[in-house]
Formats: structure tokens, C-alpha cells, sequence
């Protein structure tokens, strides 16, 4: 029993773990609430790309010193807003148009980056995360936008339902559309930019989708789908933390792996088992 | 029927519930709908019959401000597009995402969410209202139910339940009765009944030209433009729909001027038109 316990506790003598925890746990909550919109209005691609074209503000915020997020609200904002522009004034469908502005953001991160010394490593950080190099600078501001984006999303809860159920009844009822759509956008931006340092701008998708999608195939009530996947996703954070302390594994591909893993799970035993289904 | 049907002193008591003048519209060049004007009193049921592409669901996306016209105007109640929450628009089946995880009673909250406003959730009071609109269309027992779980009948009454509590006084149903077997639409228009005895409004787009002779007020037949407005008597006639659809159509007429039509044109959804 206390065996058990030393093997449980021993990682987090360390405090650069607690705080790699803490963080871990936050992005896990956080995710999956705003990722139940993502995932049920078929935003997932847009979430990905989201997560790479904030790449630049990113870094230059980072070689300016300036707050991480300040410069992924500033281009993410902006890319929003240039996306609808070239799917509504040329011929190009808006998947094109995001993956024209996602791929060229990309590039423009990692040329910025290429600026400094020793980029590979900042790159490999960005990518993939740090989870234990968050600072207690670091894990303050993971908490406190993780905690806004979430108050936001349980504030806005009716508007967003009925923004993501029924667009057109949005409209008839005269709730700011676009404001909330815009708002939407940039709250995906913030989650975004606080799950950095856990998963990685290319990892950043499995927490905002695989929890949302996994707890859908255990509930059809959108707060428990939420709840439940908060509880995956916070679970996946503190089972892959775990596995990569005592398998040298990467945090972040650690916490996507487990958090993959129960998806499958949830897809055999859920409420309509894969050999149900005719 | 709830008093909470009739509604405000914003509006203009001697404006008709739909006020459409000159209305056109245009998508990439071509045109949807040309110069379409008509006048619906309050308390009516007008059927909108025309062929697929007809501009049937354009017109409703304009009445419902989610779509601008490119010339004319639209008044409600004496107010523009956007001046007002009175209206209840249901999209076609095809629009619906009907795996959504929302109950039936979370589908008619929806409609109460501008009345309870922004960063309140809804109250006792709302509750009752949502309670009392399902109960007045024969859903009070299904009220937990997962929405893709109810049949297409039941579906379709949720949303009427969504507009009692939104307590609308102009309904736009777009093919409601689509892949409805007999009684289901039967105990939809007794639902249809009840609000237009409550002096609500009603648009309903249809491709059963046989409903739109026997059950409702105003027949509007349009294709691209408006080709008749009136009583069902005066709008269906053979010219008229000859006009309307070209070929496809059979006549039949019968003994007191009344015919009995089919619309042979195939039932689909002309989404995006």
C-alpha cells in the first residue's frame, strides 16, 4: 500500500510537477467545454488550423516579451477576419481559404522563429508543449484565462446553445450573431494559446476535440457532454503526466495518447456499442 | 389557448402582420425573386406554393431578416426586418441537425432565451411557460426526451412549442408536412388551428397543392415571381398553375370549381435557394 502511494507521490516532489499538474489539469478542464461546441458544429477543422495560424503572434510576442496571448488574439482575430473575407468576395470555399491562411501562418511562425539562436528547441516547446518548464508566472496566467474562457462559455451557455442548434433561430430572436460568433472565435483563440505549453500548438486539437467527442458517445445532454468531458479530459491530463514521468515519454504526446485512448474506450462501451449499430 | 400569444403595444395596431412591397432578390447575378408584393392580415394562413426553386424558402429567409433584399421592403407588424422577436421560423427538416444532444423541453427554452436576456438563466416563470406550450401541443410526457428520439411528427410540434414560447404572432413553417404520415398532420394542424384562433399569423410553404386548397386562408402560388394571391378558389386555377409549373402538374377539376391537384415535381429541399 504505501508502495503504492511512494509511486503515486513520488513525481510530484518535484515542483516544477506540480505545477506541470496544475497546468495539465486546467487545459484538460477547460478544453473539453468550449471543445463541445467544436465538435458539434463540425468546427474541427477549423480549430486545428486556429491553433497553427496563431503561430506568429505567438512568437513575435515571444521575441518581443510580450504576453503569449496578446499576439495569438492579435493574429488569430485577424485571420478570422481575412478568411471570411476571401470566402466571401472570391469563388474559393472556406475550407480552402483556412487552409491557405493556416499553412501560411504556419510558415511565417517558424521563419520568425528561425530569427534566433537555437530555434529548434522554442519550436519543439511550441509544437509540442513544456509542460514542466511552466513557470509560476506561466501557471497564474493558464489560470486565470483558463477560468475567464470557462465563465465566458457558462455565462453565454443559452446564447451559444441556440447559436450552434439553430442559426436561424438565433436570428429571429434578434441575439447578436455575429458578436457571439466573433466571441466564439476568439475564446477558441484563448484555449488555445493556455493549452500551448500542456499539448502543443499541433497537439492542441486532441484536447479540444477527443474529450467533446468521446463524452457524445456516452450522453446526449450537452451540460453532461461538457461535464463528462471535463473529466476525461482533466483524468487524461493527470494519467498521461504519470506515464511520462515513469516512460521518459514527452508530456504532451503522453496526455494526447491517454486521452485517445479513452475515446476508443467510450466508442466500444457507449450508449450505442459499435456492434449495435446496423 | 394562453393569453401569451397576443402580444405588445410596440406594434402598429392597424398594420397588417406581413406588409411585402416590391420585394426582390438576387443571388450571384441571377434573380430568386422578382418585385413579389402582398399583404397578409393578422390571423391568417397563407400557403406558399410553387415548384422547387420556386423562391419560397428565399422569401421566408428575407421575412425572417436572415437574408436582405436586393430592392423593396418587408414590413412585420408595421416594423422592418429586425425590429422586432415576434417572429418563429422553422427551417426545413434538412436544416436541423437532429443528433444535436438537446431534449425536447431544451428546443423550446430556446425560444424564450431574448426574453430571459443576456447572462440570466432561465427561471421558475420560464420553466412554466416551457411546460405549459408543450403541454398545449400534446407533448407534456415527452418533455426529457432527446429531440432525434421523437418522431417526425412530435419533432415538428416541438418546434410549434418553441414558437408558443417565444410567443410569436407570425410563424414561417417551411414543408412542415413532409414525410408526415395522416394523423400526425392532422394533430399538427389542429395545433395550427388553435394559434390562428389566438390571432397568429401563418406561413406555411407546401408542396401538397390538395392542403393548400382545403386548409388554408390565402393561397400565395409564386415562381420567381408572384403568379396569384388570394382564396385558395380564385389562386388555383388551371392558368394559374399552368403558369406556376409549366408540365408538371395534373388538373383535375372538379364539381364546384375546386381541383384537386398533384404536384408532381419531385419532394425535395432546395436548400441555398
Amino acid at each position: 500500500m504505501s508502495e503504492w502511494l511512494a509511486w503515486l507521490s513520488e513525481p510530484f516532489t518535484f515542483p516544477f510537477m506540480i505545477r506541470g499538474l496544475a497546468a495539465a489539469l486546467i487545459v484538460g478542464l477547460v478544453c473539453p467545454v468550449l471543445g463541445a461546441y467544436v465538435v458539434l458544429r463540425g468546427m474541427a477543422f477549423f480549430g486545428d488550423a486556429l491553433a497553427h495560424i496563431i503561430l506568429p503572434g505567438v512568437v513575435a510576442a515571444f521575441l518581443l516579451g510580450w504576453p503569449l496571448v496578446s499576439g495569438a488574439l492579435i493574429v488569430g482575430v485577424a485571420a478570422a477576419l481575412v478568411i471570411g473575407a476571401i470566402s466571401r468576395r472570391s469563388t474559393i470555399k472556406e475550407d480552402a481559404a483556412i487552409g491557405v491562411v493556416f499553412a501560411g501562418c504556419l510558415a511565417l511562425g517558424i521563419a520568425l522563429l528561425s530569427a534566433r539562436r537555437g530555434y529548434a528547441v522554442d519550436l519543439t516547446h511550441i509544437l509540442f508543449g513544456n509542460l514542466l518548464g511552466v513557470s509560476s508566472a506561466d501557471l497564474a496566467l493558464i489560470a486565470v484565462l483558463g477560468t475567464l474562457a470557462l465563465l465566458a462559455v457558462l455565462a453565454l451557455y443559452k446564447e451559444f446553445l441556440v447559436l450552434s442548434f439553430d442559426p436561424l433561430l438565433a436570428t429571429t430572436l434578434r441575439l447578436p450573431v455575429d458578436r457571439l460568433q466573433n466571441l466564439m472565435l476568439i475564446l477558441l483563440a484563448v484555449v488555445i494559446v493556455v493549452s500551448i505549453q500542456a499539448v502543443g500548438v499541433a497537439l492542441v486539437l486532441a484536447m479540444l476535440v477527443t474529450p467533446a467527442a468521446a463524452a457524445s458517445l456516452l450522453t446526449r445532454r450537452l451540460p453532461v457532454m461538457m461535464g463528462v468531458g471535463a473529466a476525461i479530459g482533466a483524468t487524461s491530463a493527470v494519467t498521461g503526466l504519470y506515464l511520462s514521468y515513469y516512460t521518459d515519454l514527452p508530456s504532451g504526446p503522453a496526455i494526447v495518447l491517454t486521452v485517445t485512448a479513452i475515446f476508443f474506450i467510450a466508442l466500444a462501451v457507449g450508449r450505442r456499442p459499435l456492434w449495435r449499430r446496423g | 389557448m394562453p393569453q401569451s400569444t397576443v402580444r405588445p403595444p410596440d406594434h402598429d395596431p392597424n398594420a397588417p402582420s406581413l406588409l411585402v412591397d416590391q420585394l426582390s432578390v438576387n443571388y450571384n447575378g441571377t434573380s430568386a425573386l422578382r418585385q413579389v408584393s402582398f399583404r397578409l392580415p393578422a390571423g391568417q394562413r397563407l400557403a406558399v406554393v410553387g415548384p422547387n426553386g420556386a423562391g419560397k424558402t428565399t422569401l421566408f429567409n428575407v421575412i425572417a431578416g436572415t437574408k436582405r433584399p436586393s430592392a423593396g421592403s418587408v414590413r412585420i407588424f408595421g416594423h422592418g426586418p429586425g425590429g422586432d422577436t415576434c417572429i418563429a421560423y422553422v427551417p426545413q427538416r434538412s436544416l436541423i441537425d437532429w443528433a444535436f444532444p438537446v431534449t425536447a423541453a431544451e428546443v423550446v427554452m430556446m425560444g424564450r432565451v431574448r426574453e430571459i436576456g443576456p447572462l440570466r438563466w432561465p427561471r421558475q416563470h420560464d420553466w412554466e411557460i416551457v411546460r405549459g406550450a408543450l403541454d398545449q401541443v400534446g407533448l407534456a410526457d415527452q418533455a426529457d426526451r432527446s429531440l432525434g428520439d421523437l418522431s417526425g411528427g412530435q419533432q415538428q410540434r416541438v418546434f410549434l412549442a418553441q414558437a408558443l414560447a417565444q410567443e410569436a404572432e407570425l410563424i414561417l413553417l417551411d414543408e412542415p408536412f413532409t414525410g408526415l404520415d395522416f394523423p400526425s398532420q392532422e394533430a399538427l394542424f389542429s395545433i395550427l388551428d388553435e394559434l390562428r384562433s389566438a390571432g397568429v399569423t401563418e406561413l406555411i410553404a407546401t408542396h401538397d397543392l390538395n392542403l393548400a386548397a382545403e386548409r388554408f386562408d390565402l393561397v400565395m402560388l409564386v415562381n420567381r415571381r408572384l403568379i396569384a394571391y388570394g382564396p385558395p378558389a380564385s389562386v388555383l386555377t388551371r392558368a394559374n398553375l399552368v403558369q406556376a409549373y409549366g408540365g408538371h402538374v395534373h388538373i383535375l377539376p372538379e364539381g364546384d370549381g375546386v381541383l384537386v391537384l398533384t404536384d408532381t415535381c419531385c419532394e425535395g429541399d432546395e436548400a441555398g435557394v
